[in-house]
């Protein structure tokens, strides 16, 4: 498969990309085989779409730039910092202060309301706290209502809401304190079709809003019309 | 403020497993109130123990050990193995160093409790507790040479009633074939319960004690020499023996002196002890069961413990999402295994204020019922030193085992990939 808009390395405009990666390649085990993952480079502010088919380690690719796996080779730069150069307590400090996480499903505390879920990010990191004006509360009240959940909900342990406000939930968990990057592990494969598409524009306008790049992870190719770039991975780019 | 978020998580989480949890939060509850209860009951028993008898600077009794004149003396436990002269008791009382003496001569019984011959010193001088005098619950002390004063346990077994006529026996135990049937005793008064040995006793003077052996010089009752209430009038009994003195001294400073003196008394051999020491020792040999019991009380507890992170072991299943995103958001595996720790310690503080309370609402409801039934004084009061120590010492276990699940959630989380767990 082709690559009809491969992103381009983006040090013209002075700002570090949102993403680098280069030969990066992970293995679960010594015996396993190898998942090489092609280069990529996303300038600030702009979304990519991924696609695979399953066990083609789209999460896998996730976790690595999450900097929740260490890769076997090659190095990933978020805006600018090498991931695996941070230690440990560094990397989640990182994680905290500039991505933003949305899960295929169970996205949510079940022991938390809508509402404080969404302000989980503002707790663990300052930056976001400081982002999200004009207070956490009311960022996320605004997210909530941006994002169409109706202000009953926003009191109710998340267990009793539907997939959808769940997710939508998550997206403005995500966003809240606007950082600089959305890791989005096929967040819509529960949702119909419908719903898939009001959820992506939702997530990539707000996203927009906020300068922040989106890597959006799927099997189902037909979105990535919603996207600026797309990669597929499971080939090795030659 | 990761502190905060790391309470109200573990907060929030706990009430969210609540049905869960309530289940081993009430198993430890139960056993801590157990642990709590056994050693406060300890400490209480110890006390009214040792309490038996009190204000009273020695016990005197002829020459035998202390431990021996304490017991049949105080806990109406053995005889005495002689008695002393009632001249040696007035040549005491003349003794300037003596504040008060009691004089107690035993050797009867009614119905298996003892018979106490004294006289209206005892509910004068006696003390007990810290230092509670004699109280009657009905009636007055004892007048006649025919009256009898009822302890409150007697009383409460028997059912007695004032102005009851009671037959007395002749020597101890519960069934005696040889009854004093021909003097009948009235009961004039009936004591309030004190919680110690003088709730099972009977009371009588020692003019009675004398009148009811009298043609019993030989053991048993010759028929026709012993006396009848109507012969008993007008005549002297004054008694030749007793068989024990409460003393209480005017200066307490004196009391080893005094003793040292009657030890080395010329007129006959007596023995005179400080209750407080003999008490303390009589102790000793009771205290290895009392601490096996709280020994096996804290192997209940820490079975508890154990069962507590079973199932947040168990728990820690159902809570891989949950990890995944919170370690997605930035939250170190160090948090997440606080939240552990901070919960299972939750718990047992929860555990430890509701044991309190129970144990608090227990003893207020059981007490009158413990003292009433058993003779057992356990008062409500503050927790000492040593209780505090032991409840927060739970925890402080708790805290310690609560280290095994938050490790093993710090490993875990550790090396959580992005996602579901598992999910590559």
């Amino acid at each position: 498969m082709n690559n009809p808009s491969e992103p381009r390395a983006n040090s013209s405009q002075g700002a570090p990309a949102a993403l680098e990666v280069e030969s990066l390649s992970f293995r679960w085990g010594s015996d396993q085989p190898a998942l090489v993952f092609p280069d990529v480079s996303l300038p600030r502010g702009e979304h990519l779409f991924l696609h695979g088919p399953s066990g083609t380690g789209k999460s896998t690719f996730l976790s690595l730039l999450a900097g929740m796996l260490p890769p076997a080779t090659g190095t990933i730069r978020l805006l600018g910092t090498g991931i695996r150069q941070l230690s440990a307590c560094k990397r989640d400090r990182f994680r905290a202060d500039h991505i933003g996480v949305i899960f295929q499903q169970f996205n949510l505390v079940p022991y938390l309301t809508a509402e404080a879920n969404v302000i989980l990010p503002c707790r663990l990191s300052s930056i976001r706290k400081a982002a999200a004006e004009p207070t956490p509360v009311l960022a996320a009240r605004r997210l909530l209502t941006a994002l169409a959940i109706p202000e009953s909900q926003w009191q109710r342990k998340v267990t009793q809401l539907s997939i959808g406000q769940q997710q939508r939930i998550a997206a403005a968990r995500a966003l809240i304190g606007a950082p600089e990057i959305i890791l989005a592990d096929e967040p819509t494969s529960a949702l119909d079709s419908d719903n898939r598409d009001r959820f992506i524009d939702l997530l990539l306008t707000m996203a927009e809003e906020r300068h922040t790049s989106v890597l959006f992870v799927s099997h189902d190719r037909a979105l990535a019309r919603h996207f600026h770039h797309q990669i597929a991975l499971g080939q090795v780019p030659a | 403020m990761k502190a905060r978020l790391a309470l109200s998580l573990a907060t929030a989480s706990l009430w969210h497993r609540r049905k869960v949890l309530a289940l081993v939060c009430l198993t430890l509850t139960l056993s801590v109130t157990l642990l709590l209860g056994i050693q406060y009951l300890r400490t209480e028993v110890k006390h009214s123990f040792t309490s038996t008898i009190s204000d009273t600077d020695l016990i005197i009794g002829a020459r035998s050990g202390q431990l021996n004149l304490l017991l049949y003396t105080v806990f109406h436990i053995g005889d005495a193995t002689n008695n002393i002269r009632w001249s040696t008791f007035q040549e005491l009382e003349k003794d300037k160093r003596m504040d008060w003496l009691i004089p107690i001569s035993l050797g009867d019984s009614y119905k298996g409790f003892r018979v106490i011959g004294t006289d209206r010193r005892f509910g004068e001088y006696f003390r007990f507790g810290r230092g509670q005098p004699l109280k009657l619950a009905h009636g007055q002390w004892f007048d006649g040479i025919f009256d009898v004063v009822l302890g409150a346990g007697v009383a409460g077994t028997l059912n007695h009633t004032i102005n009851e006529q009671i037959i007395l026996s002749h020597g101890g135990g519960r069934t005696s074939f040889s009854n004093h049937k021909d003097t009948p005793f009235t009961v004039t008064g009936i004591l309030e319960a004190t919680g110690t040995p003088v709730d099972q006793a009977v009371y009588i003077s020692l003019q009675g004690m004398e009148a009811i052996h009298v043609g019993w010089e030989s053991g048993v009752a010759i028929p026709g020499r012993t006396l009848t209430p109507e012969r008993a009038q007008g005549r002297d009994f004054t008694p030749s023996a007793i068989t024990a003195i409460f003393a209480g001294l005017e200066r307490k400073i004196l009391t080893f002196r005094v003793q040292r003196d009657l030890n080395q008394y010329t007129g006959e051999p007596l023995s005179a002890v400080l209750p407080g020491v003999a008490l303390s020792e009589l102790w000793r040999l009771m205290s290895q069961f009392e601490r096996a019991l709280l020994g096996i009380t804290g192997f209940v507890v820490v079975t508890s413990l154990i069962g507590l992170i079973a199932v947040l072991l168990t728990l820690q299943a159902q809570r891989a999402h949950e990890i995944a995103i919170l370690r997605a958001t930035g939250a170190s595996p160090g948090l997440i295994a606080s939240l552990y720790i901070l919960e299972c310690v939750a718990l047992a503080v929860i555990a430890c204020l509701i044991s309190v309370l129970l144990g608090a609402l227990g003893i207020s409801v059981l007490g009158p019922w413990l003292l009433t039934n058993y003779g057992i004084q356990v008062p409500l009061r503050p927790l000492n030193p040593g209780e505090w120590a032991l409840l927060a010492s739970v925890p402080l276990a708790a805290l310690l085992v609560a280290l095994l699940p938050a490790f093993s959630a710090w490993r875990q989380s550790r090396l959580q990939g992005f996602g579901s767990p598992g999910d590559s």
